[in-house]
C-alpha cells in the first residue's frame, strides 16, 4: 500500500522522504533481519547502521574487520557429574544448531574460530557448572561456544569472564523439549577490554531458559542476547544487570522471539551509571509472531543514574503479529535517585552515603535474586558495593 | 527533661506561582512525656510544621528557630536530626524496593544508637513489637513499604517509633485513612511508646477521632501557618461540636 500524498490544493506532492520507494524501506520485522555467517556478506560498518549508531565503532574496527585469532583459550572450570565440557571443531554440527550472524562483527567472529567450546548436560540430576574464564589476552581473538541442555535436563552455567580481553564472540544455547536452563553471563574484565558477544538461543517445547547478562567491567562491552521461543508452552527470562562507571560503555541489545503458541516471556534489565562518560545503551526487541497464540510478554529497562555526566539509552520495542495473546507490554524508565527515599532513610538516623547504598542496591538487588545460585548473588552483592564506593573497575 | 522549642518559625515552599508562605510564626514548646495535639483545618500548614521539624529540603525556612535542649535543630542535616530524637511518623510513607524489612530496621536501630544490637535480644524486640502491632512475621523478609496498604504503612511508622525509641514524635496523620480497628491498635502503640520512654509527642490531625484513643494534654488550633488559640482537651472536645468554621474568614466557609 503506497501512503504517498499526491499533489493538491497547489501543494506540491510531498516526497515522503522516498519512503514510498518499497526498495527503500528498511526491515521492519525484526525476524526479517539479514543473518550470515560470512562476514563478506555484511556491508562495511560506517557506524551510522541501526544496529551500530550508539556503539563506539572507531574502538572496535579490528573486531568488526580485522583478522582474528580462533585458538582455543585457557578455562577454569568447575566441574560437576551429569555434564561434558569438550572443544570440538568447527565440523560439528552442535554449531549452528542455535542462529546465524546478524552483524559483520558476529560473522567475522564465526568465520574465524578454530576450535568451539562444547558444554552439553544430561541426565536427570540438575548439574551446576562454572568456568572462568581469564586467558583471552588483549590481542584480537575470535570465540564459539555451544551450549546444549539435553532433553528434560536440569542446568546451571556460569561463564565469568575476567582479565584482559579485545574479544568477539558467539555462544549459542539449545534448551531441548522438557529442560531447565540457567546461563548466566557475567563479564568482570579489566578497565581497557573489549568485548562483543552475540548469543543465540533456541527453546523448546515446555523447556525454560533463564539468561542473565551481569556486565560490570570492561571498556566497551556489547552482549546482544537473541531467544527464540521455539517451542510450544516455552518459557524464556532475560534478565540483565549493569553497573557503568566513568568512561566504559556498556550495551546490550535483547530480542524475543515468540514464535510457538502459549509462550511466556520476561524480559528486565536494569542498571546504574556513575561516573563522567559512564554511558548504556538498552535496546529491547520483542517480536510476537503470527503462530504464537497465547504469548503473555512483558520487557522492561530501568536505569539509575547517579552522577552528572552519564547517558543512558534505552529503547523497547514490540511487535505483535496475532491479535491472540494473553497480554504484552513494555517499560522503561531512566531516572536520578527518588528524593522521598533518601529522605525517608535519613529520617530514620542513616546517614546519606548509606541511604544511597541502600537505595542502589535493592534497586538492582531485585535482578540479584534471579540468579539461583547463593554464593554468586552474595559475591555480586559485594561486587555492587564496591562499584558504587568508586573502587570497582 | 529534655525539651522541643519551635520559636517564631517562618516556612515557604517553591511553587510554579513562585514562594508561597505557609508558616507565618510559629510558636510551641513540647516538654518530654506530653502530647500535644495540632489541629486544623486542611492547608493550614500542619504538615509543614512536621515537614521543618524533620528537616524535608521541600520546605524553606525564612526564619525563627527549633531547639532540641538548646540545641539548633535547623542547622543539622536529616540524619541528624533523627539521631538527635526526633521521630517523624509520615502520612505517606514511600516505597523503597529491594530493601528488606528487617535489613531497614537494623540498619536504623545501628545508627540510630551508634552501635549495631545485640542480635539476639533485637530479633526478640522486633517481633514482640510486630505481635503487638498485630503485624505478621512475613512483614520481615517484605521490601520497605512495598506493597503495604495504607493501615500497613501506618503499622510500620508505629513499629520503627517503637523500636527506634526517640524523645521526640511528630505524628503527621497517622489516623487518615484507617479504619476503626487499624486506628486502636495503632494509637495504642504510641500510647505503649509514651509511657515507655517518656515519649514527647507532636500529633498532628484533621480530626478528633483519634483523640478517643491518645489522650493530649494541650491542643493547638493551626489556621493559616499560625496558631490561633490553645487550650486543654476541652479545646478538641469544642473543635469536635463546632468544627472550625469560627476560625475561618466567612468567604472560607463552604
Amino acid at each position: 500500500m503506497s501512503l504517498a500524498t499526491t499533489e493538491q490544493h497547489g501543494a506540491k506532492a510531498h516526497s515522503d522522504g522516498g519512503w514510498d520507494d518499497t526498495s527503500r524501506v528498511p526491515v521492519q520485522t525484526r525476524s526479517e533481519r539479514f543473518t550470515s555467517v560470512d562476514p563478506a556478506e555484511f556491508p562495511a560498518v560506517t557506524g551510522l547502521e541501526v544496529d551500530w549508531k550508539l556503539t563506539p565503532v572507531a574502538q572496535l574496527r579490528d573486531l568488526i574487520d580485522g583478522d582474528l585469532d580462533g585458538s582455543g583459550y585457557d578455562l577454569a572450570p568447575q566441574l560437576a557429574e551429569g555434564g561434558t565440557i569438550e572443544w570440538i571443531p568447527r565440523a560439528d554440527p552442535r554449531v549452528g544448531s542455535a542462529g546465524s550472524p546478524e552483524d559483520k562483527a558476529s560473522a567475522n567472529a564465526w568465520s574465524s574460530f578454530d576450535t568451539a567450546l562444547a558444554i552439553t548436560i544430561t541426565g536427570d540430576a540438575p548439574v551446576a557448572l562454572g568456568f572462568d574464564r581469564s586467558g583471552f589476552g588483549s590481542a584480537p581473538k575470535a570465540a564459539h561456544t555451544v551450549i546444549t541442555a539435553e532433553a528434560n535436563s536440569t542446568g546451571h552455567i556460569v561463564l565469568r569472564s575476567t582479565g584482559a580481553a579485545n574479544v568477539v564472540e558467539n555462544v549459542e544455547i539449545v534448551v531441548e523439549d522438557g529442560a531447565h536452563l540457567t546461563v548466566v553471563s557475567l563479564q568482570e574484565w579489566d578497565d581497557d577490554a573489549h568485548h562483543l558477544a552475540s548469543h543465540f538461543a533456541q527453546v523448546g517445547r515446555d523447556a525454560t531458559l533463564t539468561h542473565i547478562v551481569v556486565t560490570l567491567g570492561g571498556r566497551v562491552v556489547r552482549v546482544n542476547p537473541s531467544l527464540h521461543l521455539s517451542g510450544e508452552g516455552s518459557d524464556g527470562a532475560m534478565y540483565g544487570l549493569y553497573f557503568a562507571d566513568a568512561g566504559q560503555h556498556l550495551e546490550q541489545r535483547v530480542y524475543l522471539h515468540h514464535q510457538a503458541a502459549n509462550t511466556k516471556g520476561r524480559v528486565n534489565y536494569k542498571g546504574a551509571l556513575q561516573g563522567a562518560g559512564a554511558r548504556t545503551v538498552w535496546v529491547g526487541d520483542v517480536l510476537i509472531g503470527r503462530e504464537a497464540s497465547g504469548t503473555d510478554s512483558y520487557e522492561q529497562n530501568r536505569n539509575l543514574v547517579l552522577s552528572e555526566g552519564t547517558r543512558a539509552d534505552s529503547i523497547p520495542n514490540l511487535e505483535i503479529e496475532t491479535g491472540d495473546i494473553l497480554g504484552a507490554g513494555h517499560a522503561s524508565a531512566t531516572g536520578r535517585f527518588d528524593d522521598e527515599q533518601l529522605f525517608y532513610l535519613q529520617a530514620r538516623g542513616i546517614s546519606e552515603a548509606e541511604a544511597r547504598r541502600l537505595v542502589v542496591i535493592g534497586f538492582l538487588a531485585e535482578i540479584v535474586q534471579k540468579i539461583g545460585d547463593p554464593a554468586l548473588e552474595e559475591y555480586l552483592q559485594g561486587r555492587i558495593e564496591s562499584e558504587l564506593s568508586g573502587a570497582g573497575s | 527533661m529534655s525539651v522541643l522549642e519551635v520559636k517564631d518559625l517562618h516556612v515557604s515552599v517553591e511553587t510554579e506561582q513562585g514562594t508561597k508562605q505557609i508558616l507565618k510564626g510559629v510558636d510551641l514548646t513540647v516538654k518530654q512525656g506530653e502530647i500535644h495535639a495540632i489541629m486544623g483545618p486542611n492547608g493550614s500548614g500542619k504538615s509543614t510544621l512536621a515537614y521543618s521539624i524533620a528537616g524535608h529540603p521541600k520546605y524553606h525556612v525564612e526564619s525563627g528557630s527549633v531547639l532540641l535542649d538548646g540545641a539548633e535543630v535547623l542547622t543539622m542535616s536529616v540524619d541528624e536530626r533523627a539521631r538527635a530524637g526526633i521521630f517523624l511518623a509520615m502520612q505517606y510513607p514511600v516505597e523503597i524496593p529491594g530493601v528488606r524489612m528487617t535489613d531497614f530496621l537494623r540498619t536504623a536501630k545501628t545508627a540510630i544508637d551508634g552501635e549495631a544490637p545485640a542480635i539476639r535480644s533485637w530479633i526478640k524486640e522486633v517481633n514482640e513489637a510486630m505481635k503487638s502491632l498485630r503485624m505478621d512475621k512475613s512483614f520481615g523478609e517484605r521490601n520497605v513499604n512495598e506493597g503495604f496498604s495504607g493501615g500497613e504503612k501506618k503499622r510500620h511508622e508505629i513499629l520503627q517509633l517503637e523500636l527506634l525509641k526517640p524523645k521526640f514524635a511528630v505524628l503527621d496523620e497517622t489516623d487518615s485513612g484507617l479504619d476503626v480497628d487499624a486506628l486502636k491498635i495503632v494509637s495504642e502503640g504510641v500510647n505503649r511508646a509514651h509511657e515507655a520512654n517518656d515519649l514527647g509527642v507532636l500529633l498532628i490531625t484533621h480530626y478528633t477521632r483519634i483523640l478517643r484513643y491518645i489522650k493530649p494534654g494541650f491542643v493547638h488550633v493551626f489556621v493559616d501557618g499560625r496558631i490561633a488559640e490553645e487550650g486543654g482537651p476541652e479545646l478538641a472536645e469544642r473543635l469536635e461540636n463546632e468544627g472550625y468554621d469560627r476560625f475561618l474568614a466567612p468567604s472560607e466557609v463552604a
